[in-house]
């Protein structure tokens, strides 16, 4: 297994752990007294789970397996590859940061880190397809 | 990987690229607002990566490598997997459309049930391959 998908699937194990233990959170705050900005956690928890492990483990299954680009380069573009991780995992930890204190408006100010983390998830995503879509075929 | 995977797993490429920017569109508006009618996008939103991506993806996957049959069409009854192809595709277009605007919601259920009948397609095409490989 390359590199990077085992960076991408060990990234998606962690993901997974956290999400599990933030929806574990978010559910206690209906039986003992927690913070208020753990009311807020609710699309940090879907998108943890959707995003951080799902997404990430298909992309670093997708990167070992798909059919080789070439024999030069039978995984793409290396680079493209490791932006996509770059860019996908600081746009998550950048919403997981600043999303909930946006949500309680506490610190509206943090909005422009919301607004950076949507534009690096987007250009992961679109890196992705871009460095897959050639990939997707016969041999 | 064989043509059927080829166009599914492209399809549902171009979801995770437009259900990605779907999302970060909306995202950037909850930071800094821009126009509040982005949130409009979040059924579309939801539908692509999950439908249009996601299943499509497991759809497109298994037809490729799941065990082939041991007969001269090896991979089976293909024009089910055609049918569930064109159906779902068309499914998740309905429901977005209906989902958008506003005179066409009926859609959303014609879309729905396309999808339904897609995965029952795909299903009759994909059980006989569910096997010990060389089996």
């Amino acid at each position: 297994m390359p590199r990077l998908a085992r960076w991408f699937i060990k990234a998606g194990l962690l993901y997974f752990v956290i999400a599990l233990a933030t929806g574990v959170l978010y559910q206690a705050r209906t039986e003992i007294d927690l913070p208020t900005w753990v009311s807020t956690l609710n699309p940090v928890y879907v998108h943890l789970l959707a995003v951080g492990w799902i997404t990430q483990l298909i992309i670093g299954v997708a990167y070992w397996m798909f059919p080789k680009f070439s024999k030069e380069q039978p995984r793409g573009s290396e680079t493209l590859g490791w932006a996509t991780f770059i860019l996908l995992n600081a746009g998550l930890i950048l919403r997981i940061i600043s999303e909930p204190r946006v949500t309680l408006r506490a610190e509206p100010d943090l909005g422009w880190l919301l607004a950076v983390s949507a534009v690096l998830q987007t250009a992961a995503g679109w890196l992705f397809v871009i460095n897959t879509w050639s990939r997707v075929k016969e041999r | 990987m064989p043509r059927l995977s080829i166009w599914t797993i492209r399809a549902a490429l171009l979801y995770f690229g437009f259900g990605f920017t779907f999302g970060g569109l909306m995202l950037y508006n909850k930071g800094v607002p821009v126009d509040p009618s982005a949130w409009r996008l979040l059924p579309v939103h939801i539908e692509f990566v999950l439908i249009g991506w996601t299943v499509q993806l497991a759809m497109g996957v298994a037809f490729w490598i799941l065990p082939r049959l041991r007969r001269e069409d090896r991979y089976g009854n293909v024009r089910a997997a055609w049918i569930a192809f064109a159906l779902l595709n068309g499914g998740v277009l309905a429901v977005t459309a209906g989902a958008w605007f506003d005179n066409l919601a009926p859609l959303v259920l014609v879309g729905r049930g396309a999808e339904m009948a897609g995965v029952v397609a795909f299903a009759i095409h994909i059980w006989p391959r569910v096997k010990a490989f060389g089996g």
